[in-house]
């Protein structure tokens, strides 16, 4: 279990990290995505890795897991979503404003839909 | 438990959705809010700032719950200090927006104002590690709305740059706090530091990594060598009153530095203890020699100035890395200097950039332009003060730093670089100001465009504040002299914050 966690995190990274050295604004959207859902595994199993056991502690439960990694994996997961919107909109701004999807702008103009 | 601590965080936030609903009524309400917001901040800052220099630390437990199971606030002499600098830069960036009608450009510039000011004092007054990284995005998310403020492709362009370093900065700090968390179990300040002192030795290295990453997210946010590329692009190419107040921004980074690994990895924490200053002196270091070279290079006065923000957070770092009471004491006078006198220079530029129409601030030989004298003489003392020359307060704050390195090993590295790089930068301001002032094309019309004098006053509330910084050199000195002593002090933290 704990392997297949570390191995998946690990292909999310670095599929994130070759995604955002990317030139163009669409693939680095796509690796941030990538990274913050590697980061939300990894807060997660910072708590240890436990199966099927409630994060609470009742009078007859004799183990428990720890319920502070969700609440972090909660509110990381909020802030990261607002994130990705607001930098999908800009994106979109920055694609109509330089003609094309070049994080620099360098690129070759391109025809945007309803543009001539 | 006194409640006026929490204040500078729930004024700005509630605040900001006043200044949105009164949105209905017209752009006069909205700025009249705004500015009596401010107004009302620096009244609670100065109230706490007094107490904090009377009774030490204020720790507020929100809802009571004890730490470390709460999130804390912690209110000492240094995070009061920096609330205070920033409602006293943020006034000043405010006015400049309203006397230039720059608020105007877009429709929610008073909101997301209100809610960077509630990031930016949330982040300083927090005492949990997890709550700062909240603070960092709610200053990070105001502060991307902000730096798009009004149109431009330069300014969309560096945006994007922002946004998406930025957003790579909050997965890292993620990765450190949650690393941080599953060795030690905590997310508070002072429990951390506690547990780091008592860390067994096999667990040294991961609490080492999530360290050095939380201090890379910290040096993105400062601008450190070799992150700070985001930095000159961005400032320069946004609105002045927002660079100014992003002055502060970058000061977030330095006090995480002096707050979170002071804390945690400070005198207790045995075998870690200060073992990230090397890498913070060094980057250092670095950052003002590439810093320098940039102003030396810049061919627009923003630019330059942004470059010169640039040097003055190098500054700051190698006080930090330096690691002595002296020199931290002299790195808050100088944070103080640097984050007034660079808000102060942005507003000027632009002023100036007004007057010189369509040159605007490009260092080039132009026809005679009004208010010549007067801008000249601006000109002149912003640049004396931000070279650290005297009698103005960068002069005091370099003075400070470098007394307090002098029986170090490696003083002779540090004299040799702070002391070339200011002459760098003298000489580089020297022929900016003499060939937008001196070198005048008289064969053609001179240009007539006029501005109101309403337009310069917030420049010289920056320059007036730099005075006051100077004539109160040995009140302000010997109050920066106490909170270095309780920074080093991490047992008294500690015990302030933990109840038990």
């Amino acid at each position: 279990m704990e392997l297949l966690i570390a191995i998946i995190i690990g292909v999310l990274i670095s599929g994130g990290v070759f995604l955002i050295l990317k030139v163009r604004t669409f693939p680095i959207v796509m690796g941030l995505t990538l990274i913050s859902y590697a980061v939300n595994i990894f807060l997660f199993s910072m708590g240890r890795v436990k199966v099927n056991l409630p994060p609470i502690i009742t009078q007859t439960s004799t183990a428990y897991t720890d319920p502070i990694p969700q609440a972090l994996v909660l509110t990381a997961i909020v802030i990261g979503f607002g994130m990705s919107a607001f930098v999908i909109v800009l994106a979109l701004r920055s694609l109509h404003e330089l003609g094309n999807d070049h994080v620099d702008g360098k690129g070759i103009k391109q025809h945007l839909g309803d543009k001539k | 438990m006194s409640h006026i601590s929490i204040l500078p965080i729930i004024i700005p936030l509630f605040g900001a959705v006043a200044v949105l609903f009164s949105k209905v009524l017209n752009r006069q309400t909205q700025r009249t809010l705004s500015i009596t917001l401010i107004f009302i901040l620096l009244a609670v800052n100065v109230m706490n700032l007094i107490n904090t220099i009377k009774f030490g630390y204020f720790v507020y437990q929100l809802g009571n719950w004890p730490a470390p199971f709460g999130i804390t606030l912690v209110l000492d002499n240094l995070s009061a200090s920096m609330v205070f600098l920033t409602s006293i830069l943020a006034l000043g960036a405010l006015w400049y927006s309203i006397a230039r009608n720059i608020d105007g450009a877009g429709e929610h510039f008073h909101v997301l104002f209100q809610l960077q000011l509630f990031g930016i004092n949330g982040a300083f007054l927090t005492g949990d590690v997890f709550n700062l990284f909240v603070f960092f995005e709610v200053l990070l998310l105001a502060s991307y709305a902000l730096i798009l403020h009004g149109n431009g492709k330069e300014r969309t362009k560096y945006g994007l740059h922002y946004v998406i370093i930025n957003l790579v900065g909050s997965s890292l700090f993620l990765f450190g706090v949650g690393a941080l968390y599953g060795v030690l179990g905590t997310l508070n300040i002072a429990d951390l530091a506690l547990e780091v002192s008592k860390l067994a030795p096999e667990n040294n290295g991961v609490v080492a990594a999530a360290g050095l990453l939380l201090l890379l997210v910290f040096g993105l946010k400062a601008a450190m060598f070799p992150l700070y590329l985001w930095l000159p692009g961005a400032y320069s190419k946004t609105s002045a009153p927002v660079a100014a107040l992003f002055a502060i921004m970058t000061k977030v980074g330095i006090y995480a530095i002096i707050r979170i690994h002071g804390t945690i990895f400070g005198q207790e924490a045995g075998i870690l203890s200060y073992y990230h200053l090397p890498w913070v002196l060094g980057f250092g270091l670095l950052t003002l020699l590439l810093g320098t070279v940039g102003v030396m290079a810049s061919t627009r006065l923003k630019e330059q100035v942004a470059y010169l923000v640039l040097t003055s957070i190098a500054t700051l770092l190698i006080a930090v890395g330096i690691n002595s009471e002296e020199a931290l004491s002299g790195a808050l006078y100088y944070m103080f200097h640097s984050t007034i006198i660079a808000g102060g220079f942005f507003i000027f530029a632009d002023t100036l950039s007004l007057l010189r129409e369509e040159f605007k601030d490009n260092i080039i030989k132009t026809p005679l332009f009004k208010s010549m004298i007067l801008s000249g003489s601006l000109y002149f003392l912003y640049a004396i003060a931000i070279a650290g020359m005297p009698p103005l307060s960068g002069f005091f704050g370099k003075l400070m730093i470098l007394s307090g390195v002098m029986e170090k090993g490696y003083a002779w590295l540090v004299f040799t670089i702070v002391l070339f790089t200011s002459l760098c930068i003298i000489v580089s301001l020297t022929k900016s100001g003499s060939q937008i002032f001196y070198d005048s094309d008289k064969s053609t019309a001179p240009l007539r465009k006029k501005i109101s004098m309403r337009i310069f006053y917030p420049s010289f509330y920056f320059l007036a504040l730099s005075f006051i910084l100077v004539v109160l050199a040995n009140p302000i000195s010997s109050f920066t002299d106490t909170t270095a002593t309780m920074i080093f002090n991490v047992k008294e933290y500690i015990q302030a914050v933990e109840v038990f």
